[in-house]
């Protein structure tokens, strides 16, 4: 079985992910004005409108092409060796020590204790009503769903099939649907997490939430 | 000692109000009168009761005199705080104290469709004798209300600037006059629809033509807010109100180019408010209102009683003077509608006369024929014109006669001509039924008997491919290749993360490709050359009033040296470019906007020159394009002689398409602002290059303004399309062949190749 509490202690070791940026394309390098263990933004704005940190421009044909940080974080390594040097893309420029959010902690924890149940193609997905009425009266994580169960109505173009859940038994955790919206192919559409889990993964939840320090 | 009480509390409020409009100046008189006070209110326990009334008197007179004493000494900027204070007269108290009596249109308070536009019937009555008159009006205006914070402040949304236009036609249709009162700081910037920019120039086309008496008073006259319900025949502002193209923040931003809502300095604020020129003794000597209505010292508050008499009598004379210079007696129009009221009406009491307000159908037609001139001759002469009076005069000569030589090739000769073709095709039409008639029965029968053998041409069309006709696309030939295309780089298109678009050569892309990316169809922005030719007829294009150069009226520190520097960079005189020009030989008059000469804004020098353009092409029976290659607005060093652009242009526009012409706009890279709001955004026919920017407000002011967060692609052309306000969308590279298209199947009456 997952030992979650061990889960969370390993990422509480290494609390940030280290995303190395490499170059989209071929050029000559020019940093911009950086250092190594500055703060760098990631893209932010209501639609991501505002363009991450400048790192570095890779110019090709006279057509200084910009590389911006992805995500929020700190630098941890520039390889300054290569100011002014061709290079091919795909070469690394710098390495960003991002820290990891507290939604973040959480998506890794559900992903490694959830099964996640995807939808087959895109639709409309409603639960069927006896679970329906269920969950409308104890909310989803009283639901006991098991394998091949009947579970969804599956709505698209005036058509609606019965689609039976295929998985491991357990609780609903999460729904990643809403009424009346479509969800496209392979999108997940629940997340169930075995009986004996659940107190365990409320529980970390809930101390990541309580607990966690998101690092600039 | 009640009373005592009460009046003291009246003087706190009073010295309150005179420290917020100083706001936080070291003012000696507001000093001595804080003095004063403490010292009054620390003693007036142990006086006797006779000594507390002197006492407060004594107070009050001094409060009198000190407001009259400090009333001299308001800058500008304080005159911004007193109309923004919500002490400040609003509508409403007009309505109650100059109007015998109204009805509140279209609202209650917060519920209506916008609670910053308030609309009312009301009347003035008026006595003659023993009998009483009671003259309706349509009262029509933006409300602060104290404060209240559903009212916006004034800042009227696109909708309620609609309901003002609907009431303005109803006012036309009950031949009763329409006063309005400006108390705005600028429109709400949203573009849903009808749009703050189109609604306003609707607004401006629409009155530029409204058959009824329209006067109006000006408290805050915040820029295209204010054109919106300002263009008046009669214009009065309040002694201590402003009228500008933009408020003194907005052009200390500007000024002090501080981006993302970061505040400018105080003195820098203080420094644009006295160099915009805005106070109403500013505006009346340039011209730009009619007449100053004076305010008691430090501007009016809803209790100054005899301020409202004397609004409402101003108010009064200023309609009847409107109607009496429409009326028939020549002699009585001469008397009143010169430019100077004459020293016997100055004492003119309203009260005592009655002038009937509606007009006759002639009186109508020559109310907005005044309206029209009168605009016309505003902010006269605030540009550089080197031609000397003989040239002048020689232009003159020349537009006479093409008056003269229009009037006989398609009024006198033309109209019969047309008169006669009509007669000869309906004869040719009915001779054509007739031996159609009589000889059928005999063709039927042979083609019966012997059967038809379908002509040639008919075979070969059925039989065979149509061929693509030539629309006048260049496949990629251009005559003008622009300067970006000699440059030796790649260029990345800015949707390439979106939609994978591989990078594209300097040399390709603005030589054969036109600008245009060949993966996803963005348009990269091009220069006006460009467009001028590659889209006419090579060496059709006959520029004219090129001598017309921009200026800096105002005197605005510092912009002489940055028109001279935007002068030489383009080699232009103005940001405005007419011309004449043929597509595949039909004649036109272009109006173009350049965005390389300062952001393509709108100085009086533009203005005058869009104006001259669609007085040619009227004259001449051409159609009119107005080509904007990008604007950023009304140049704000000019201040109201700018904005006053607006309704000048708007008429003229007005003036083109009643006399039967055809008005086509194209958008190109970003138009914002004023020019969309009034002469631009009022044409029927609007389109847009693909990757165009329009509406009324930039990103940065709507944040600031409003404090709402729009996406990227607010103002983008698609949306601009969705929302109604532009009626297509245009490939750079198809212009010529869309506007020979438009050419032959849009516009008026009044064309001379129609």
């Amino acid at each position: 079985m997952l030992d979650i509490s061990k889960l969370l202690e390993e990422i509480k070791q290494t609390p940030f992910d280290k995303v190395e940026i490499v170059s989209p394309w071929c050029g000559r390098v020019s940093f911009a004005d950086i250092k190594e263990e500055d703060p760098v933004a990631g893209p932010s704005g209501n639609w991501l409108e505002v363009p991450g940190t400048l790192l570095a421009n890779v110019e090709r044909e006279h057509n200084p092409k910009p590389v911006r940080a992805p995500e929020k974080g700190r630098i941890e390594i520039i390889h300054n060796e290569l100011e002014g040097q061709f290079i091919e893309a795909g070469t690394p420029l710098l390495t960003l020590k991002h820290f990891l959010t507290k939604q973040e902690v959480i998506q890794i924890i559900l992903k490694q204790a959830l099964h996640l149940f995807n939808a087959p193609e895109r639709a409309k997905y409603y639960f069927v009503p006896e679970v329906d009425v269920k969950i409308r009266a104890a909310g989803h994580r009283s639901v006991r769903i098991a394998n091949g169960m009947d579970l969804f109505i599956m709505s698209r173009m005036k058509r609606e099939a019965i689609l039976p859940y295929s998985g491991p038994e357990g609780l609903i955790y999460s729904v990643y649907f809403s009424h009346n919206e479509n969800v496209g192919a392979g999108e997940p559409l629940i997340g169930v997490c075995p009986e004996e889990l659940m107190p365990i993964v409320e529980d970390v939840v809930a101390r990541v939430q309580a607990e966690w320090e998101e690092q600039e | 000692m009640i009373d005592v009480e009460k009046k003291l509390h009246r003087l706190n409020d009073r010295l309150a109000y005179i420290k917020d409009i100083f706001a936080g100046k070291q003012n000696e008189a507001v000093r001595m009168l804080q003095v004063r006070l403490d010292d009054f209110q620390a003693r007036v326990a142990e006086m006797s009761a006779q000594e507390r009334l002197s006492a407060i008197s004594a107070m009050e007179e001094l409060f009198t005199f000190m407001e009259q004493k400090l009333d001299e000494q308001l800058s500008p900027m304080d005159k911004v705080r007193i109309v923004r204070h919500p002490q400040r007269i609003c509508l409403r108290d007009i309505l109650e104290n100059v109007y015998d009596n109204y009805t509140e249109i279209g609202g209650q308070d917060d519920k209506s469709i916008d609670p910053s536009m308030l609309i009312a019937r009301a009347y003035i009555t008026r006595r003659r004798g023993k009998a009483l008159h009671n003259q309706p009006v349509m009262v029509i205006g933006q409300e602060t209300g104290h404060g209240d914070e559903f009212r916006n402040g004034g800042s009227v949304k696109p909708w309620g600037n609609a309901k003002a236009l609907q009431y303005m036609k109803v006012a036309e249709i009950e031949n009763i006059p329409v006063h309005t009162f400006v108390f705005t700081p600028g429109s709400y910037p949203i573009e849903d629809y009808p749009g703050a920019a189109q609604q306003i120039a609707r607004n401006l086309y629409e009155m530029a033509g409204l058959k009824v008496p329209i006067v109006a008073v000006f408290s805050e006259g915040g820029s295209g807010g204010a054109e919106a319900i300002g263009l008046a025949d009669r214009r009065l502002m309040l002694s201590h109100g402003y009228y500008s193209v933009i408020s003194p923040e907005g052009a200390a931003a500007i000024e002090g180019r501080l981006r993302d809502g970061t505040r400018a300095a105080p003195e820098l604020i203080e420094r644009c408010a006295l160099q915009l020129k805005m106070t109403a003794q500013d505006n009346l000597r340039h011209g730009l209102i009619d007449q100053v209505v004076e305010e008691p010292p430090l501007g009016a508050k809803p209790y100054h009683y005899e301020f409202f008499q004397s609004l409402r009598n101003e108010l009064m004379r200023a309609t009847d003077e409107v109607v009496l210079t429409t009326r028939s007696f020549a002699l009585l129009r001469g008397a009143i509608s010169q430019p100077h009221r004459p020293k016997s009406l100055e004492n003119y009491n309203a009260e005592n006369f009655v002038t009937r307000w509606s007009l006759s159908t002639k009186a109508r037609d020559r109310l907005v024929v005044l309206r029209q001139k009168k605009f016309r001759n505003l902010s006269n002469g605030r540009w550089i014109d080197p031609r000397t009076s003989f040239d002048l005069m020689l232009t003159k000569i020349q537009a006479t006669s093409t008056d003269l030589l229009n009037l006989f090739r398609h009024d006198l000769w033309g109209r019969r001509k047309k008169q006669l073709g009509y007669a000869v095709e309906e004869m040719d039409a009915g001779a054509r039924m007739l031996l159609h008639r009589i000889f059928n029965p005999f063709f039927s029968f042979t083609r019966e008997l012997f059967g038809t053998k379908p002509r040639a041409k008919i075979a070969e069309e059925l039989t065979t491919l149509s061929s693509w006709e030539e629309d006048g696309s260049k496949n990629g030939t251009w005559s003008y290749i622009s300067s970006k295309a000699k440059e030796d780089r790649a260029v990345t298109c800015p949707n390439a993360a979106k939609y994978g678009c591989l990078d594209l050569w300097a040399p390709d892309l603005f030589g054969e490709f036109a600008g245009v990316c060949t993966h996803c169809g963005y348009h990269f922005p091009m220069g006006y050359k460009w467009f001028m030719y590659n889209v006419f007829d090579p060496g059709s294009i006959r520029e004219f009033n090129q001598e017309i150069e921009a200026t800096n009226p105002l005197n605005w520190d510092g912009f002489d040296a940055k028109l001279e520097q935007a002068k030489q960079k383009t080699g232009l005189k103005s940001g405005c470019i007419t011309f004449e020009a043929s597509i595949n030989n039909t004649r036109m008059c272009v109006a173009l906007l350049a965005a390389s000469f300062r952001g393509g804004s709108v100085g009086v020098a533009e203005g005058e020159k869009f104006l001259s353009a669609i007085e040619r092409a009227q004259r001449k029976r051409l159609p009119v394009l107005a080509y904007v290659h990008g604007t950023a607005g009304i140049r704000i060093q000019e201040g109201t002689n700018g904005v006053i652009q607006m309704p000048r242009c708007t008429i003229g526009v007005r003036r083109y398409i009643d006399a039967g012409g055809l008005y086509l706009v194209v958008y190109d890279t970003n138009s914002y602002a004023g020019p969309v709001a009034s002469f631009l955004g009022c044409s029927p026919y609007q389109f847009a290059i693909r990757s165009t920017n329009l509406g009324f407000a930039g990103r940065g002011v709507i944040k600031e303004t409003t404090g709402l967060d729009i996406p990227p692609d607010y103002h983008d052309a698609e949306k601009a399309l969705s929302r109604g306000h532009i009626q297509g969308i245009w490939d750079r590279r198809d212009i010529r062949a869309n506007l020979q298209q438009a050419l032959v199947t849009m516009g008026g009456r009044n064309l001379y190749y129609k």
